[in-house]
């Protein structure tokens, strides 16, 4: 049995101007100790999925309409409220991308890292900061005794970042998910952070889903991934074979375009138009007004997610198109 | 095709022929031995730290910029890089003249324009424009896209007469690659990639020598900074422009860039051709930038040696004495505590030949070649 299995997710907005239908059908696993890489353009619904699952999603106007999500043998969405709460924070967590907005300006960090351990297991104050100051230090914050006692905004962007992560494990829970955990901090910065962020993984094994639109980050410290478009999933595979051989032209668009530092390129190769509104998903295959294979059967019918070689799969209707091209 | 043709007939006008037939191709751009059009000295930007409410007294100052100097040649890019607060932003304002520098000289075709004011530096200012990083606030919410691009003409009357301005517009929107029927359409109405185009057209109205582009793609999303990049270097190969290219996306820098400079804490600390600084850095922390970049490629990204640096950035308020990168390098010593390492070629690379990659000017007293990047697999 899978940590979790998420089956036929579906999430809408309502809003003014019309349903947004932000994600459209996924389905995905995670295994303990497995990097699951959720990559996709902005809109491409990865966080809203990832929201779904943490059971933090606006609702209205956000409104789950089909799935299930089985985290651990239970649905998940047929779970009471305070049942639900009770998984959320102890048994997953979540790291946001932006540590300043996520963190309480006028809470010192320590009270907010002890807060955990007073909700959740009901120590006193006092016993809650000495486990706040150890969750410090195991995430490599320098002078951590003193420095519990400041304020957010003291701290760097990486410091910050360490100390939500610090807030994820302190009550050691099986899965992670973090969206974006390194897009604002500087590179030398984002290596130290996904550094401590694998290690304190394999310490626990746990579970982590890792949201992000940086093909970098992904191909460094992912097992798998799904690359979402429109809200859906479009390709799922171990991620070597998925930078060898893409297995739809969405993914071969986006690894063709991005310039690479280890290389000078010539002219880069560019998937043309803009990533449709989901206000209005073309018919057919989402792909298809930008996809340079794209044929009538495109425009009309809705690719399955076609098995490629177990466990990879890919929602294009001519995949073995895109083996045979090479 | 069309955008082509209009590029074109822009170009003839003002003798902008000549100077296409000056850029070279772009394979073998180095810059070397080309005029430059912008010379760079010493330029030091202080911003001073105030303390008290009536009676202000300084009580510090964040070095923004600490001496930097550097040439921009005709047709070429120099790519800026390094890490925010490296002072990289603050360079392009000095350079386009929104910020006074508290030392140093810019030169633009031998005259120095720090002096300058008035009728002297609004005649320069045309010649050096600026596409900003975010194509959200950089256009006004309440101007139509023909008067946004339009509104340079407005402010240098003598580029464009009155009557031909609304076809230049359109001619300007044909050559970034929109629809030029979009000209009474508001930026609301166009997708980030869209606008960023139109502030490239706006960019572009005067038709100036240097372009300076301060993070010109990093909002934007990753299909669609292809584009953009893939535009900018056509004007440049059309215009015959110079670019100044600040990011800190390292990859991008590389594609578009003649030349890079590594900043760090309001130094340059390394500088060269493309080739010298991604595949031969000798600066410790170049090596260490070059190696975080994550790469695209698994393979490849087990078999690197990964620098991970300890610590943060230290303050441009209080930077360290001597090597500003002293505190996070691992080969610091004594020496690098007390005698700042001047930007230059390192002693122990000055007997190696002019054309070779490490020849070139790096600012440590411990320089040494070392692989940063992973080569290729073979095969």
């Amino acid at each position: 049995m899978s940590l979790l299995e998420v089956r036929d997710l579906h999430v809408e907005f309502r809003t003014r101007d019309g349903v947004a239908q932000a994600v459209n059908g996924v389905s995905c696993s995670v295994e303990a100790g497995e990097t699951l890489a959720v990559l996709g353009e902005s809109g491409s619904g990865k966080s809203v999925t990832a929201q779904a699952v943490m059971g933090i999603l606006d609702m209205p106007p956000g409104r789950i309409t089909g799935g299930e999500i089985v985290f651990q043998g239970r649905d998940l969405l047929r779970l009471p409220e305070e049942e639900r709460r009770k998984v959320r924070g102890s048994k997953m967590a979540m790291i946001f991308q932006d540590a300043l907005s996520s963190l309480n300006p006028v809470l010192t960090v320590g009270y907010q890292l002890g807060e955990m351990f007073r909700v959740h297991q009901g120590l006193s104050r006092k016993e809650a900061r000495a486990r706040a100051v150890e969750l410090m230090e195991r995430v490599r914050i320098p002078a951590a005794r003193q420095r519990a006692g400041d304020f957010p905004h003291q701290f760097s962007g990486g410091m910050r970042q360490r100390i939500m992560i610090a807030m994820a494990l302190a009550l050691e829970p099986d899965l992670i998910i973090a969206d974006e955990p390194t897009t604002a901090l500087d590179v030398t910065v984002q290596a130290q952070v996904m550094e401590l962020l694998a290690e304190l993984q394999r310490e626990f094994t746990m579970g982590l889903i890792l949201i992000t639109h940086d093909l970098g980050v992904v191909a460094d410290v992912a097992d798998k991934i799904a690359v979402m478009y429109a809200g859906r999933i479009v390709e799922t595979a171990p991620v070597g074979k998925l930078y060898r051989a893409p297995a739809h032209p969405y993914t071969r668009g986006l690894l063709d375009s991005i310039p690479r530092v280890d290389q000078k390129g010539q002219q880069l190769n560019v998937i043309r138009g803009m990533p449709p509104s989901l206000l209005e998903i073309p018919p057919g295959c989402a792909y298809n007004p930008r996809c340079p294979m794209a044929r009538t059967l495109c425009r009309t019918d809705v690719p399955p997610l076609y098995e490629v070689s177990a466990p990879r799969r890919s929602a294009c209707h001519f995949w073995k198109e895109m083996f045979d091209a090479r | 095709m069309h955008a082509d043709r209009s590029g074109r007939s822009l170009a003839r006008e003002d003798g902008w022929e000549a100077r296409m037939l000056l850029t070279r191709s772009r394979a073998d751009k180095a810059g070397a031995g080309r005029e430059a059009v912008l010379e760079v000295r010493g330029l030091v930007k202080h911003f001073p730290l105030t303390q008290g409410i009536l009676v202000k007294r300084q009580v510090g100052a964040v070095k923004a910029v600490d001496g930097v100097s550097f040439d921009l040649h005709q047709g070429e890019t120099l790519g800026i890089v390094g890490e925010s607060g490296c002072g990289k932003s603050t360079v392009a304002k000095l350079v386009t003249h929104l910020e006074e520098p508290t030392a140093g000289t810019i030169r633009y075709k031998g005259e120095d324009i720090t002096k300058l004011s008035g009728r002297a530096l609004k005649a320069v200012r045309r010649n050096i424009q600026m596409v900003f990083q975010d194509p959200y606030t950089s256009l006004n919410p309440r101007m139509t896209v023909g008067d946004i691009v339009g509104e340079p003409f407005e402010i240098h009357p003598e580029a464009a007469p009155k009557g031909d301005r609304r076809r230049k517009v359109q001619e300007l929107l044909d050559v970034v690659g929109l629809d030029p029927a979009y000209v009474n359409r508001y930026p609301h109405q166009f997708s980030g990639g869209q606008r960023q185009r139109i502030g490239i057209a706006r960019g572009l109205a005067l038709r100036p020598e240097i372009i300076v582009a301060d993070e010109p793609v990093s909002a934007l999303d990753v299909s669609v900074q292809a584009q953009v990049v893939n535009l900018m270097e056509r004007l440049q190969d059309e215009f015959g422009l110079s670019y100044l290219f600040i990011a800190h996306d390292l990859s991008i820098v590389r594609h578009i860039s003649d030349r890079v400079a590594v900043m760090y804490l309001g130094r340059i600390v390394e500088i060269g051709t493309e080739t010298e600084i991604y595949e031969h850095p000798t600066h410790p922390y170049t090596q260490a930038l070059l190696s975080a970049v994550p790469v695209p490629d698994p393979e490849r990204a087990e078999r690197r040696e990964r620098i991970v640096l300890e610590g943060d950035v230290p303050s441009p308020a209080n930077p360290p004495s001597g090597c500003h990168f002293r505190t996070r390098c691992w080969k610091a010593q004594q020496r690098c505590a007390v005698e700042e390492p001047a930007l230059a070629v390192p002693e122990n690379f000055a007997g190696t030949l002019h054309d070779e990659p490490v020849h070139h000017p790096s600012a440590c007293h411990f320089a040494a070649e070392r692989a940063a990047v992973a080569p290729p697999v073979a095969g």
